[in-house]
This record gives C-alpha cells, structure tokens and sequence, in this order.
C-alpha cells in the first residue's frame, strides 16, 4: 500500500507536465482546425516536421529560439500542404492527413542521414535555458514551472480560448466549421478562416515537437511516437473546447507519468502491461465520451461554392 | 421611364444541360413587394441567386437604383444592400441568436475582440422595432421555424439591406406564423424597403403583393398588377393551362361510409417520440375501403410518430391494429412485412425518406421495389426493365426534365415529389399513407398529385392522409380526424365541416 502512494510524488505532477506539453500544443491545434472544418489526422507528422526542424535550426544558428521558430516555420508550411491539398482541390482530409503524416517520416529519415549521418538521432543541441524566478527554487518541479516553454505554452491555451470564444476572427472560424455555407452568404471568405486554421494547427503541433527535441536535446527518428493521435483524441474527449481538451491532454499525459513510474519502481507487474495504460485508457475515454460530444457539423466536410 | 429599384434583363444561365434561366427579366419598383410565382423548376431561385450574386449568369444585365452592376459574391451584394433569406435557412446553430446576426460584420472593440455587449444593445434595439420578438442570447438550436426566420430578416436588417428576397418563406410556417410574417414584411415596406417574395402559395401573392412577375421553364412569360388579376390568370400564365384548383371527387354519405367494409383499424394506439415524450395518446381510428381518412392539426402533435408507427419504421407502447382482417404485431412488424401486405407510403419529407438524392431518377424509381419479380431475379436487377418503367412512370406523371437518367438531386422539389409519388402509387398498395404530399410543390403538380390520390381511392384504397395544408385535407378527404396532442379529438364529415371549426379544434378549443 505504501508503495502505492509513493506513485503520486512532486515528480509525478513534474513528469506529468513535461508529457502533456506536445498533447496540449497538438490538441489546441487539432481543435481550432477542425473548429474551423479541416480533420487534421497529420498532426503526428507535424510535430515530427517541428521536432526535426527545430534541431536543423538551433545545430545551424546554435539559437535555440531561432531553433524553434524555424520549427514552427516547419510545421506551418507542412500544414500549408494539408490545406492546399484539402481546401482548395476539396481532397478527402484524411487521406491527405495520412499523406502527411507518411511524408513527415520520409522526410525526417532522409535529411537525418543526409546531415547528421545517423539513421536514428541527430547530433546533440541545447535546450532553451529556464528563466530564473523564485518558482525555479520548488524541489522537482522549479524546473518545469520555469521553462519558458511551459509558459508560453499556458500563454497559447488561454489566447486560443480567447480567440476562439471572444473575438470576430473566432465567431467566423466556428460558423465555418458548422455552416461554411451559411458563412458564404454573409460574405465570409471560408476558404481563407479555413487556410489560417490549418496553418495555425500546423504551428501548434509543431511547438509540441519542438518541446519534445529540446526536451531530449536531440531528435531521435520517430520521436513523436503516436502523439499527434493522443491528441486528436484529447480533442475528441475535449468535445472540440481548448480548456477541455487542455485538461484531457492533462489526464492522458497522467496517465503515461504513472506507467513510467510504475515501471521505475519496479512494481511486480509485467511491463507490456504498465505500457499499455495510456493506449486502453484513451479508448475506455473515447468510447465513453464519443456518444455525447458534438463535433463541428461541417467538420471534415470539404466547402465547394455553387 | 418608369425608375426601377431592379432590372434584371435577358438573363440566361445553364446548368450543364439545363437551361435555368432564359432570357429572364424582372423589374421591381422601390417599396413594392413583388412576387415572383412560377411552377418549381421554372428558374425563380435561380435568377434570385443571380441577384444574390451566388451564381454568375452566362449573359444579361443587372441594374441596381438604376446603375449598372456586375455581381459577383454575396458580399457584392450586400454592399448593394440587398438581402437573401434563403429556402433552407443559413444559421449557425451552434451560435446564439446575435452572434448569427452579426457574423462577418461584428462590432468590435479594438477590430478583434468582439463588444458582446455592444452587439446584444443592437441587436435587442433592431428586434423591438421591426417588433421581431427574438431573445438576443438564445442559442440558434433552441428556436422555433418561425422564430429561425425573423432571425434571418434580423440579419438583413442588421446590414441595412434595402432590397429583400425571400424565397418561399412561408412553405415552413403555420397558418399564424404566416400572418405575423405577412405583418413584419408590411412594415418593411412602408418603411421604404424593397421586398422580392418567390412563392408559388397564389392565395399569399393576391394577398400580400403589388406586382407579380411570372415564369415558366426559366422564361419571364409575365408581369401583372396584383389589384387587376385573379389565381386563375396567374396559374394560367404559370403552367401554361387553365388549372383546376379543386379536383372533383364523388361525395360520399355518412349512409354509405358506414355502410363500407372497415379495412384498417387502429385501436388504442400509444407512441412515444424520439424525445421520449408521449407523442401518440390512446388514439382509434378506423379507415374504410375507397376511403381518404384526412388527419387535421398543428404539427408536432403525434402525426409523425402515426405515420411512422403504422409504416414498421417506429416500435409503440401499446396498440392494436388490424388491416384488411389481419392483427398485426405492430412491435414485430417492419417496413418490408407492410409493404408485402399491400402499404404505400408518401412520406412528410421526401428527401429524407423517400428518395436517394444522388440516385438517378430510374433507381428511385424502383426504391424498396428492386425485389419485385419484374425488376429482378433474386441476385441482378433488370435494368432495361427499370428503365422501361422509369421512362413510363415519367411520362405518365410529366416529370420535368424527362430524362431517367438524371440524378434526383437534379430535379425540383416538385419533380422530385412526383418520383416519390410514381412509385408509390404504382406499387397497386392496397393501404396507402400520404404525408405532406404536395409540401413545397407548385399548382401545375398539386392539382396533378391530388388527381392521382383520387384515383387510388376511386380504385378502392384505404388512404390516410396527413397534411399541414387544411384546403388540401378538406378538398381531398371523406372523413377528417382533428388530432391534438396525439388523440384524435373528433371525426367530421369532409363537407360538413370547415377550416374554422377544424382550426378551433386543431388549437385545443372545445370539442
């Protein structure tokens, strides 16, 4: 029993944190995309796109930030792809999302051999330094609460939710993604809300990306490792709100910190079973959920003007 | 020359290989309320389309307050002013009420954030006084037809358009909805707006108009003054033939009705919604052979649900029934054992239930019929059969345009009922259940449609009909039931009664 307890420790909410970061970038993306109508399934490419490039931009410029903005450069014109293809020639989104995502290996693999001559991790590169405040002094977590990652990211959660609920630009994105046509008539251009949803998902996973580099100094082939998925789950399980699927995106990076801390305490149950808890977990989620969320009546629906 | 508001002249446009519009034109003046009639296909939503600048027309010339225009997207025409209430209404329902009213020009309090306060004033300021009675913060999917519709106005007005265009705003309201619209438009236009109302409702036109422009087969075939013009003259010009506005049927006695052999019998029938709510209540009722049984009321009061429980499509609590003396286990029925025993059925929204929109015309002909003999063995379907019996059925029942091959989608909704109507009217149904059969179908095909239900009952079947159109109950039925809140409160004889007493009893007044 008192093993049991020993789980839920400062380290946990500091592991916690540290996973939900990509869920939480990727799941804000994934919902002001579809918000706006586009099924965003290539946000796994994107954060491998954003993870990748961040580390070509910071091993060139030895600038982390510039590092990171050439990450988000990444994932934005990557997502650029997604919305041309799906927007404008009305491409089935999925597929054109599954395209993405099986570019973004491809890509990947290839400018990591062709640069760093390794098929599987880039050289090492540094991370973004943590600002000092008193919050950096907290045991265990000064770190986490003082990487400005980690704020910028609390940054983005409240000013998507602000966009999206309190301004013109997020009335106009919703009336897209439920009624585009209703929106056409009132002289809104749905192409154009789409195009930004799009680019603006792509640069959001590609900060989950960026996050998921600097955090392992390096990037490593595959390192997104089915997180753009988790989080279009959080989404779903956020019922298509930025501070629901946050805190989705929360539960589900809970619940991968606890099987690793299962797994480092050594607790006598087999591993393969530990590592499966995220994955049953996100299904248990969905399926209790999908029945009751409401998602974007023109979600995934390709607009054609008459 | 007379200032117009609008010209419209030599407009044509083509559809692939249908010619929407042809050589149209429309003049309206400034503070009139004009009326745009032709039969469904006949190109009144496409030249108002053109207007709205959602389609581009292949030629002609359009003349706002006089200047020569070129529109080319709604936004074009809204900076014009003019406004388009659409057939099927343009909200976002997941948004509220003043969020829909003001989506793409929002009040603003830095050009991004938007002033909700400032948008609700407005917004509560427009619906006093055009006296709308629209609450500002509801949620677009908690409102009312009537109430989605002054909420469309509300947007116009919200933009300051100056020219109107509805496009059959009335096919959706209730008799009393239809009354307060009638008011809203009329206080529109004495206040200097110009209002165009597609319509095929001629009883509306001679009511609510001044003007009326006709066309048929996308041509402008004529332009009346209302004061000096009668329904008759109208659909003349419309169809293109004098049109009978009343089919004439035998009347049957009271004697003779029960005299007949009872055919269909619903005893104590309970039905629940889809909400849960009781929506059928303990109702009886008995058809007769060569009997239309009509169903009077407002809808929403269990005439659905009836209809669905009887067709094997919605399992009820409780009743008994019992058809050409068959019980029937209305829990174990489906629609195919109906259909095997002899039913046909019409149903209220066609596009929904009765036809497969991206289907050819051909194929929803044979919907549900594909197991027939003459159509198919038990694995290939005859397709040179099934386009035999479309080409008959389209001749037959003069469906416009005559090609079988054409998607469903293609055809107007009056077309489109006739399809629905072919095929089940040629099913030879023993029991046939219609609903809504004319909803949103010009005079041409009503009278049409009315002439072929008459047959069916002159033939001997047992027909129930439900319609949101009393003239319609009352000119085709034998015996009308009142339904209110899911019983049917009392059976009349069709021609001993009228809309005033069965209005009163359709409204829960006494019986």
């Amino acid at each position: 029993m008192d093993d049991f307890f020993k789980i839920f420790s400062l380290s946990l909410l500091s592991q916690t944190i540290r996973i939900s970061i990509p869920y939480i970038l990727a799941a804000l993306g994934a919902t002001v995309s579809e918000l706006g109508g586009v099924v965003n399934i290539g946000l796994e490419g994107l954060i491998l796109i954003g993870a990748f490039f961040s580390v070509i931009g910071n091993y060139y410029t030895n600038n982390p930030w510039l590092g990171l903005l050439f990450g988000v450069f990444g994932g934005v014109v990557f997502a650029w792809l997604h919305a041309y293809v799906s927007i404008k020639f009305r491409a089935n989104q999925i597929i054109s999302g599954i395209a993405l995502n099986i570019m973004a290996v491809g890509v990947t693999k290839f400018f990591l051999k062709f640069i760093f001559h390794s098929s599987s991790n880039s050289s090492r590169i540094s991370g973004i330094t943590p600002i000092n405040t008193p919050l950096s002094k907290i045991p265990l977590i000064g770190d986490i609460v003082s990487s400005p990652l980690i704020i910028i990211t609390i940054v983005l959660i409240f000013a998507v939710y602000y966009t999206v609920y309190k301004t013109s630009f997020g009335l106009r994105l919703r009336s897209v993604g439920e009624n585009p046509e209703a929106a056409d008539t009132l002289g809104i251009n749905v192409y154009k809300i789409r195009y930004i949803g799009v680019l603006v998902s792509g640069a959001l996973a590609a900060l989950g990306g960026v996050w998921l580099a600097y955090d392992q100094h390096q990037f490593t082939d595959g390192m997104s490792g089915g997180r753009g998925y988790i989080a279009l789950a959080a989404m779903i399980f956020g019922k298509w709100d930025p501070l629901l699927a946050t805190i989705a995106s929360l539960l589900f990076g809970f619940a991968e910190a606890i099987q690793i801390q299962l797994q480092t305490m050594g607790i006598n149950i087999p591993v393969q079973f530990i590592q499966m808890i995220p994955y049953a977990l996100t299904i248990i989620v969905l399926a209790l959920s999908l029945s009751k969320s409401q998602s974007p009546s023109a979600d995934g629906i390709p607009y054609e003007k008459e | 020359m007379e200032n117009f508001e609008i010209e419209l002249k030599g407009i044509t446009k083509r559809f692939g290989q249908l010619l929407a519009n042809d050589n149209a034109e429309l003049f309206v003046k400034k503070g009139e309320i004009h009326a745009l009639v032709g039969e469904n296909g006949a190109g009144k939503t496409t030249l108002m389309k053109i207007l709205y600048g959602l389609y581009t027309p292949d030629s002609g010339t359009i003349k706002i307050r006089g200047k020569e225009v070129k529109i080319h997207s709604s936004k074009d025409a809204i900076d014009l002013k003019i406004g388009m209430v659409h057939q099927h209404f343009m909200l976002v329902k997941t948004l509220t009420v003043s969020e829909n009213v003001v989506l793409g020009k929002e009040i603003t309090k830095n050009g991004f954030i938007v002033d909700y306060e400032r948008t609700n004033a407005e917004v509560k300021k427009l619906v006093e006084k055009f006296n709308l009675s629209l609450d500002p913060f509801a949620k677009v999917s908690t409102l009312g037809v009537g109430e989605q519709q002054r909420l469309e106005i509300l947007k116009l007005l919200y933009r300051d358009a100056e020219i109107l265009i509805f496009d059959e705003p009335t096919a959706v309201l209730t008799p009393q909805e239809t009354k307060y619209f009638f008011d809203i438009m009329k206080k529109l236009s004495s206040d200097g707006k110009t209002i165009i109302l597609i319509t095929h409702k001629l009883k509306e036109v001679l009511e609510i108009s001044n003007n009326i422009t006709v066309m048929r087969q996308g041509k402008t075939v004529g332009r009346l003054e209302t004061s000096k013009t009668d329904e008759a003259e109208i659909a003349k010009l419309m169809v293109g033939r004098p049109v009978l506005f009343k089919v004439s049927k035998t009347v049957k006695t009271e004697d003779e009705i029960n005299k007949t052999e009872t055919v269909v019998l619903i005893k104590n029938l309970s039905v629940l919604s889809s909400k849960g709510h009781t929506a059928v209540n303990n109702l009886s009722l008995d058809i007769k052979k060569g009997e239309i049984f009509g169903i009077a009321g407002v809808e929403g009061n269990g005439q659905s649900e009836l209809i669905e429980t009887i067709a094997g499509l919605r399992k009820p609590v409780s009743g008994q029934f019992k058809i050409f003396g068959k019980d029937i286990d209305f829990k174990r029925t489906t629609p195919k054992k109906m259909f095997d025993i002899g039913l046909a059925h019409i149903p209220e929204d066609r596009h929904k239930d009765g036809l497969v929109l991206d289907f050819t015309v051909s194929e929803n002909m044979i919907l549900g019929r594909h197991r027939e003999k003459v159509f198919s063995n038990s694995f290939n379907i005859n397709f040179k059969r099934v386009e035999e019996f479309a080409s008959k059925m389209i001749n037959d029942y003069l469906i416009y345009p005559p090609k079988s091959s054409l998607k469903a989608r293609m055809l107007s909704g009056g077309n489109q009922q006739k399809i629905v109507v072919a095929r089940e009217l040629s099913k030879k149904p023993r029991f046939i259940l219609i609903s809504q059969p004319t909803r949103g179908v010009d005079v041409g095909a009503i009278e049409f449609i009315h002439k072929k239900i008459i047959e069916a009952r002159d033939s001997g079947c047992a027909i129930l009909l439900i319609s949101a159109d009393l003239s319609e109950i009352l000119s085709l039925s034998d015996r009308i039931g009142v339904i209110y809140r899911g019983e049917v409160k009392k059976i009349f004889l069709a021609d001993r009664t009228n809309e005033d007493e069965l209005g009163l009893i359709m409204m829960g007044g006494a019986s």
